[in-house]
């Protein structure tokens, strides 16, 4: 900061004094909750098991696909407990033991843990192991009790354990060691003390294990051969009945082992059903007697009468979800069924032996952005009148969860929000007049009593009921949370895409969905079979003219996971939520450029590069062509390819040629490439600068009143490359075969800017880009620590500017537009510095127009977001700075960088599963907004150099206007008494 | 406040003002008495009077050589604070600074005030005034000179360059990894 400069220093005097204000830069602990906002999920859910004791509270475990294993209040939907494990620890299966563990298997069935089922707290943990991998099952038997303790059977990593549900022992094991053989199930017939293991081997051969429970012994191993071959998926329609389909998908297989003689039955589905075409798939399901098979779209429920007769019960071309049976009473088991039919949802809960008759026959209606059922769970109750009663825990396409009941929702949860892809902002509606959008405005009364209130507060006169009075008013504020675009900035939309192709609109100020629209063009459909939502663009963002527009967001998705797969593009209007178009393209999306240019109606043009380099102009108007064609020659792009080591840059050409040809498509050509050798790099990060970011000024005044000019370019790329060997965990390299090497590539040129290597050093690396410097973080295997690193770029060729008359005048040439093929002279400071935490993502605060300084947000390993000022980040700190430095501010040079607890963004909170940090200007300079997302989604605002442009929330007004009404009735009174002084005088 | 003050004067009740000097006897209510002449009032004592207004004069002059002098007092005050206040930007030296630039300003502004009591005929004000000004534009140097050691002047480049947005560039680049 410019300490000597002109124009600053009152402003400085400012910052001064309120530094010495307030101290400490974090929240008091009545300041939590004004600002930010916290919400907790759990992801789309796997595997439910209820736990509906008489005592104690009622509530479902679930396991999700984003690794929490959760407890929720079957009231509510809240969370009582939540694990989240790591992203490579995936759950495999949950079951609850003797009532009062839940049993978890993860990490491909090599991890059993129990968890205590009232407060979620870890009991014991088995590390299982087998000689390869496999599928893996989870069973608990309720009959296996001996004693106290009970049995849990695990299959395995090719294994089959016995485990004591007390302690985590395992109490025998078997191998299945036959090399092809591939588990399909783990049967444990009730009532008996037998465990079958059933597979196939070879693609062509039936095998059956039977084995003693008790002590795993194996009783009984028989195989069968059938020519046709096997698809892997089975159902279970009794516990010594499996079936399957046939190679081709089109004969199905009943394969019965009663007592250990394994006997098939083949029916092809033609028999059944003759307008059958093309292969079937087998919906897994484990209703006893019923089993369900998709072909064309229709779904075909077929029940197994004795000796392997099979009978079609129903065929629907409805949607369809199928629960697992759930045993109501001795004999009977009941299942939940789901048809979606237009708008509404018909759940019909029947028993497995009676398909005809329903216990239970619901109609739902359910709104239309949340898709259709992909999971159902079913659990009972006993009514009063001891009839049965149902409840149904659906999981919906947008991942959302939802509890049924007596035809009702009970709750939901919006549980698409764990998996967040893309997040941008958009402004909300101006207030105009006549335009209702928010609530009604406090009434006066209410305003001065509040304010009475927090005046009392002030005074300390409060009684504890007045604090709490004030603290729920300050945190339940209308103010933040209106539908209308503030004066500060600080309402806005958060636009986000989450992983189930679903908008989500939230509200800056409480974080309530504003609108959710699952996207059309994401919906699975003929042409497109799995889209998979890629990123969010700003499509149009109307301020100055254009201001009737609503903004509009761009998604860009894609129909299949192969790059070459054709694009989507949806826009999507940010004020309503409503889809405005869809365009399925005709030529794949591998990258999306977003020009710096914009059409009358402030739509942004974007660069659309297909799988052949072919470069499309969006939107496809003739405004826009001009536009893009007056900019034509100064437009490059380029492509990072991870996997050979080679980036390469490209320029347009011409019009296209060929099938896609049309007057929006461009040629590309190659400029430069830069290859790193294989041999001993590898690229593992890349990252530029924000496309959006404010620069403030190009000079850095330092101390003595020098300056130093900054090389600000939106064309800098930062690469950091490993060695080969390195590229895997910390610690799997010896320091001497392990360096690490960082780039600045002028993306336009392909010059190299700056090349720098750490030796001993190892990824994985963090890094982020701001202005003129790049900070990363990596591992120095040498200190065996985390490091960070900054880098600066400054330009050399403008130092010389330095004549205080020419400047006066205006006779310099450091604003012209510059070239980047005219040769930047650049010198490069940089410093590094020891970090203790590991980090999960490094972000950067940014500002209206980038005056207040910068702080680095970084997603700790823990889960939290630590605020560390840029300050401690600069390469020109040393051990002993002169009085000069110390006056600009900076601080002395520490080997390690300084972690105080305070500053902690997040507080007392963590962001599960922290993925992202995003960071939006506020309108108020001093302020930036932050958001954080993972499992959970966290906001605040943040204020890098604090608020030296507004009065802070908590300022009383109320005091003021007293102080000012005082002071004038001071005034008035005490002229008064003088005139009348006076007047006695001259009398006297 | 004002109002009172010209009866109030010096806290007498009634006044009569005997002294008049006016010469014109028209421009009075009431006649002069007969063989009352206005001109012959001192003439009698002149070379009294004259040596009176000599003395005066001296010692007017005297005085505006003093009240010319009065700054410099000050300006030692003035350095002897600056000296006390430091170089660096703070509530107490920028007080002092702004002080010190006031008080020179506000004394030019009243030179003619400040030497208007000893404005004679006789008396060469044109010496003090001058000298007055002298010292005071010493004051307001010194001033500036601190507000210079302090680095509020804009004399060095990095005051005009501080807020100078970056060159735009010519060529724009997008890309990266595939999606």
């Amino acid at each position: 900061m410019a300490i000597r400069s002109f124009f600053v220093p009152f402003l400085l005097f400012v910052l001064c004094f309120y530094s010495s204000l307030c101290p400490v830069l974090s929240l008091y602990e009545d300041q939590v909750g004004l600002m930010d906002w916290h919400q907790q999920y759990i992801g789309k859910v796997k595997q439910a098991v209820f736990s509906t004791q008489k005592t104690g509270r009622r509530r479902v475990i679930v396991s999700t696909e984003e690794n929490v294993i959760a407890s929720l209040d079957l009231r509510h939907g809240e969370i009582f407990w939540r694990h989240l494990l790591g992203s490579n620890d995936v759950i495999d299966g949950i079951d609850i033991g003797l009532g009062k563990y839940v049993i978890t298997l993860s990490s491909g069935g090599s991890i059993l843990r129990s968890w205590n089922l009232p407060d979620g707290q870890l009991v014991w943990e088995s590390f299982l192991q087998g000689p390869k991998q496999s599928k893996s099952f989870l069973l608990v038997p309720t009959n296996l009790k001996t004693e106290k303790d009970n049995e849990i059977v695990v299959f395995s990593n090719g294994r089959l354990h016995a485990v004591s549900c007390i302690d985590g022992e395992v109490l025998w094991k078997k191998d299945f060691e036959a090399e092809s053989f591939e588990v399909q199930q783990v049967i444990k017939p009730p009532g008996s003390d037998l465990i079958y293991v059933v597979g196939f081997a070879a693609s062509s051969q039936f095998e059956m294990y039977q084995i003693n429970a008790r002590n795993g012994e194996l009783l009984k191993h028989e195989s069968a051969t059938l020519s046709s071959g096997f698809l892997r998926e089975v159902s279970l329609v009794s516990s010594e009945t499996i079936v399957a389909l046939d190679s081709t998908g089109s004969i199905l297989l009943t394969i019965s082992f009663q007592n250990g003689e394994i006997s098939f039955q083949q029916t092809p589905i033609s028999n059944l059903y003759e307008d059958s075409a093309g292969p079937a798939v087998i919906i897994p399901s484990s209703v006893p007697g019923i089993f369900a098979i998709k072909t064309n779209a229709i779904t075909i429920f077929i029940r197994v009468i004795g000796e392997g007769k099979l009978e079609v019960v129903e065929k629907t071309n409805h949607e369809t979800a199928v629960s697992d049976a759930l045993p109501i009473s001795e004999g009977e088991q009941a299942f939940a069924l789901i048809q979606h039919a237009g708008g509404e949802m018909h759940l019909a809960v029947k028993l497995a032996h009676d398909w005809d008759s329903n216990l239970l026959k619901e109609s739902i209606k359910m709104d239309q952005q949340r898709g259709l059922v992909h999971k159902v769970f079913i659990n009972n109750y006993i009514r009063t009148d001891r009839s049965h009663g149902f409840r149904v825990l659906i999981v919906m396409e947008d991942h959302s969860l939802l509890l049924l009941q007596q035809g009702l929702i009970v709750w939901s949860r919006e549980d698409g929000l764990a998996s967040i892809i893309d997040v941008t902002t958009s402004e909300l509606p101006l207030e105009r007049d006549g335009v209702s959008v928010a609530k009604v405005e406090h009434n006066l009364f209410e305003w001065l009593e509040g304010h009475m209130l927090k005046l009392k507060g002030t005074l300390m006169l409060a009684s504890p009921e007045d604090v709490a009075a004030i603290q729920s008013m300050r945190l339940k504020s209308s103010e933040k949370s209106k539908m209308t675009r503030d004066h500060n900035g600080f309402r806005k939309l958060l636009v986000v895409l989450t992983r189930a192709g679903k908008l989500f609109a939230l509200h800056t100020g409480d974080g309530r969905i504003v609108w959710s629209h699952l996207l059309r063009s994401l919906h699975k459909s003929e042409a497109c079979q799995s889209p998979i939502g890629l990123n969010l663009y700003q499509w149009q963002v109307p301020h100055h003219h254009a201001m009737d527009e609503n903004p509009s967001v761009l998604v860009v998705s894609r129909c299949g996971p192969s790059s070459d797969a054709p694009g989507v593009l949806s826009f999507v209007d940010t004020y309503t939520g409503k889809e405005l178009s869809s365009l399925s393209l005709a030529h794949a999306a591998t990258q999306v450029i977003p020009l710096p240019y914009t059409d009358s109606t402030e739509q942004r043009l974007h660069l659309l590069i297909d799988s052949d380099k072919h470069a499309h102009l969006y939107p496809k108007t003739s405004e826009a062509l001009n536009i893009f064609k007056r900019e034509f020659s100064n437009i490059y792009w380029y492509s990072v390819e991870g996997h050979n080591g080679i980036i390469k840059g490209h320029a347009l050409k011409c019009k296209c040629t060929g099938k896609v040809a049309d007057e929006f498509c461009f040629d590309t050509r190659e400029l430069w490439s830069v290859v790193f050798p294989s041999e001993s790099e590898k690229i593992i990060a890349t990252v530029t600068r924000k496309l959006n970011e404010v620069v403030h000024t190009q000079a850095k005044v330092i101390a003595d009143q020098d300056v130093m000019y900054k090389y600000i370019s939106k064309n800098v790329l930062f690469v950091a490359t490993v060695a080969p060997k390195g590229s895997g965990e910390i610690g799997s390299v010896t320091p001497e075969e392990s360096w690490l090497v960082a780039y600045l590539i002028d993306t336009v040129t392909g010059r190299i800017l700056h090349r720098v290597t750490h030796h001993g050093a190892q990824g994985p690396v963090h890094a982020v880009f701001s202005e003129n410097w790049v900070v990363y973080h990596y591992f120095n295997l040498r200190a065996h620590r985390y490091e960070m690193s900054v880098i600066e770029i400054y330009d050399q060729s403008r130092a010389d500017n330095k004549d205080v008359w020419k400047l006066v005048l205006g006779k310099h040439n450091l604003t012209s537009p510059i070239s980047l093929f005219s040769r930047p002279e650049v010198i490069t400071k940089s410093q590094s510095y020891f970090f203790t935490h590991s980090v999960k993502a490094i972000a950067v605060t940014s500002t209206a127009k980038g005056i207040t300084s910068k702080q680095l947000l970084i997603g700790t390993i823990g889960d939290q977001v630590l605020a560390l000022d840029k300050r401690f980040l600069d390469p020109r700190r040393s051990v002993n700075p002169t009085q000069a430095e110390k006056e600009e501010g900076i601080i002395p040079l520490t080997d390690s960088l300084p972690i105080i607890p305070q500053s902690y963004v997040t507080h007392a909170l963590r962001v599960e599963g922290l993925r992202g940090i995003v960071t939006v200007p506020a309108k108020l300079e001093s302020t930036t907004l932050v958001f954080a997302h993972g499992v959970d989604l966290f906001f605040t605002q943040l204020a890098p150099s604090r608020t030296y442009d507004s009065l802070t929330e908590d300022f009383n007004y109320a005091l003021l206007l007293i102080t000012i009404v005082a002071l004038v009735a001071a005034i008035f009174v005490t002229w008064r008494l003088s005139e009348r002084k006076e007047l006695q005088e001259k009398w006297r | 406040m004002e109002k009172g003050k010209g009866v109030m004067g010096s806290g007498r009740r009634w006044a009569v003002d005997f002294s008049d000097n006016s010469t014109a006897p028209s421009s009075r209510d009431i006649p002069d008495p007969p063989g009352f002449t206005r001109a012959s009032v001192d003439q009698d004592d002149s070379t009294v009077s004259r040596q009176k207004k000599d003395a005066e004069s001296n010692w007017k002059a005297q005085k505006a050589w003093e009240v010319a002098q009065a700054p410099f007092k000050n300006l030692l005050m003035m350095g002897f604070m600056m000296w006390m206040a430091g170089n660096t930007v703070h509530l107490f030296s920028i007080g002092i600074t702004f002080s010190a630039l006031w008080q020179p300003i506000s004394a030019l502004q009243g030179v003619g005030k400040v030497f208007d009591p000893y404005k004679d005929s006789k008396v060469e004000l044109l010496g003090p005034k001058l000298l007055f000004i002298a010292l005071n534009l010493g004051g307001l140097a010194l001033g500036v000179w601190k507000l210079n050691t302090l680095g509020l002047l804009p004399t060095h480049a990095s005051d005009w360059v501080s807020s100078l947005p970056p060159a735009q560039e010519v060529e724009y680049s997008g890309g990266g990894i595939p999606l």
